[in-house]
């Protein structure tokens, strides 16, 4: 219903603003294959003016959002003299991958509320509702689950990495770790004048494993008790197989 | 050359896993243990998930035992009676095992009993077979013989009462089943076979003679690590088979050489060596729980 909203005022706004996002992806389709150590997808595209270029300074917003999830934060204290988890934060739904690239600081690209609105920033692409009342202080769970996932690449700020010429032709590239989970990568594009949000342009990156890689994992979660008994069958075999080599190679 | 592991659903180094089980392997064939309590740790120090590694490693253990159990079928070194009451204590012990594991998961603490097991463990284990060793040597220094002790235990006071010809003893059967549910659970939650444990414990607690301990443990093994395998793979759908079938081929080839290597030395200089091998792992995840983490908040996926 406030998707519905929000899209509602984008289009009234349209025709006053009269600049439009014009966007391509590089590629659509992420194959995950057991050679797959990341992926860079290049994001691309054109504003579209039918008017003469407005006053104020121009911005673009490339985000790439993975899959949500529910994430448990856990924290050690020392206990008995040894480091053990005791205290959890449950988060509702955390993106299980999220890079936001822009042309300028992201406070500078983007008002707070048009932030609030769209969820752009991180903090804010992160649902955490009701985490206050689990640890006195849970806005250190959720900057730890922040920094945690920034360390491998999974979560990224890029701010002065879109790259705008003439104020018409804008360009990016996002890096997808080799850590990728499957699932439709929302890629959503934000034309901004003095922060305010003008026009957007939103698509998905599917991301799927392929060949060897698919078979394995459907067969481990559909057949689970036929994945189990190949395992141990490859394990056998394996052993004998050692073992009647190396009889071979001795006698 | 990197590769995507399905399950684990990380990119390693394809050769850094051969390496680590050809390396892991080499050290089991000197020492005749399966390996586990070495590999389960450095493979989640190359960031696989824990129950992942966990459970990868047994299948694996499930490859190496039997390897090693069919070289000592065909030396008639096999207590198969023996191995199967230890079995069948294993078996209950993998299942109880398993309901830990996934208890203590729910709570957040399957890390801490995992490392706590190994600390305790490998601490005991290493530090009795240190000294063990060392007095083994002074004793060959000074050319005195070991003297043979077996004495009647309480073991011998014990119910049930049950033959087994090929290790010549006739004890109860608690004590087997005891020994054999307490591997089980080990195998379960530490994701390793217990032949570390097993070992000295067939030898000092059941009086086994020491040429069919290392084949009846073997046997107890496969059986019970390959049921802990179909348990995690059909509860956890944690098997990695990319990742398990690296291991397996770094570590069968290591055996080999290991073994030779093996056959070479003292078993004296052979057992202070692996229990110094067992201390160091041990003093390591001892100080990861004693000292402050650089990181002290986690995530796990999931709404526990």
């Amino acid at each position: 219903m406030r998707l519905l909203l929000v899209l509602l005022c984008l289009m009234a706004a349209l025709p006053a603003r009269a600049e439009r996002v014009v966007a391509g992806l590089s590629q659509t389709q992420v194959a995950i294959n057991t050679s797959f150590s990341g992926s860079e997808i290049l994001i691309f595209g054109a504003v579209r003016r039918e008017a003469p270029l407005p006053e104020g300074a121009l911005h673009v917003v490339v985000t790439v959002a993975g899959p949500s999830g529910p994430v448990t934060v856990r924290r050690k204290a020392r206990r008995f003299g040894i480091w053990v988890n005791t205290e959890a934060v449950v988060i509702d739904a955390a993106p299980s991958f999220y890079a936001v690239a822009s042309t300028a600081p992201l406070a500078q690209a983007l008002s707070q509320d048009e932030d609030m609105r769209h969820k752009v920033s991180i903090p804010r692409a992160i649902r955490a509702t009701g985490t206050a009342a689990q640890a006195a202080d849970s806005e250190n769970f959720i900057e730890a689950l922040v920094r945690i996932r920034s360390r491998v690449g999974l979560y990224q700020v890029l701010p002065g990495e879109v790259a705008l010429t003439e104020d018409t032709l804008f360009r990016t590239s996002i890096a997808l770790p080799a850590n990728l989970t499957e699932g439709d990568y929302r890629t959503r594009i934000f034309l901004t004048r003095e922060g305010e949000v003008i026009d957007a342009f939103e698509t998905a990156i599917t991301v799927r494993k392929v060949g060897l890689e698919r078979w394995t994992y459907m067969l481990a979660h559909e057949r689970p008790l036929v994945y189990g008994l190949l395992s141990l069958a490859i394990a056998i075999a394996a052993g004998w197989g050692a073992s009647a080599a190396f009889r071979l190679i001795r006698g | 050359m990197q590769i995507y592991l399905p399950i684990a659903e990380v990119s390693v180094n394809a050769f850094l896993l051969l390496g680590m089980g050809g390396l892991v392997g080499v050290l089991s064939g000197m020492f005749g243990i399966g390996g586990g309590f070495l590999m389960t740790p450095l493979l989640f120090f190359i960031g696989i998930p824990p129950a992942v590694a966990v459970a990868t490693e047994a299948a694996q253990i499930v490859a190496s035992s039997f390897s090693g159990v069919l070289a000592h079928l065909r030396r008639k070194t096999v207590d198969i009676r023996m191995g199967t009451v230890l079995m069948i204590g294993g078996l209950v012990g993998a299942g109880i095992g398993i309901a830990i594991f996934n208890m203590l998961r729910q709570m957040g603490q399957v890390d801490l009993l995992v490392k706590l097991c190994y600390v305790v463990f490998l601490g005991i284990i290493g530090a009795l077979m240190f000294m063990e060793s060392l007095r083994a040597i002074r004793r060959s220094r000074s050319g005195k013989t070991a003297p043979r002790r077996r004495q009647r235990t309480w073991i011998h006071a014990l119910p049930f009462k049950m033959k087994f010809r090929t290790s010549g003893l006739y004890i109860s059967v608690i004590p087997p089943l005891a020994v054999g549910a307490l591997v089980g659970i080990l195998a379960a939650i530490m994701g390793v076979g217990g032949g570390f444990i097993m070992v000295p414990a067939m030898i000092y607690l059941l009086g086994m003679p020491t040429k069919v301990v290392v084949g009846t443990s073997l046997f107890q093994i496969i059986f019970v690590t390959a049921f802990a395998t179909l348990l995690h793979a059909t509860t956890n759908f944690t098997v990695d088979l990319g990742l398990a079938v690296l291991l397996l081929i770094g570590g069968v080839i290591g055996a080999q050489v290991g073994a030779r290597i093996g056959v070479a030395m003292k078993a004296e200089q052979l057992r202070i060596l692996l229990s110094l091998l067992v201390l160091a792992v041990c003093g390591k995840l001892a100080l990861d729980l004693l000292l402050e983490p650089a990181e002290i908040y986690s995530l796990s996926a999931g709404k526990f």
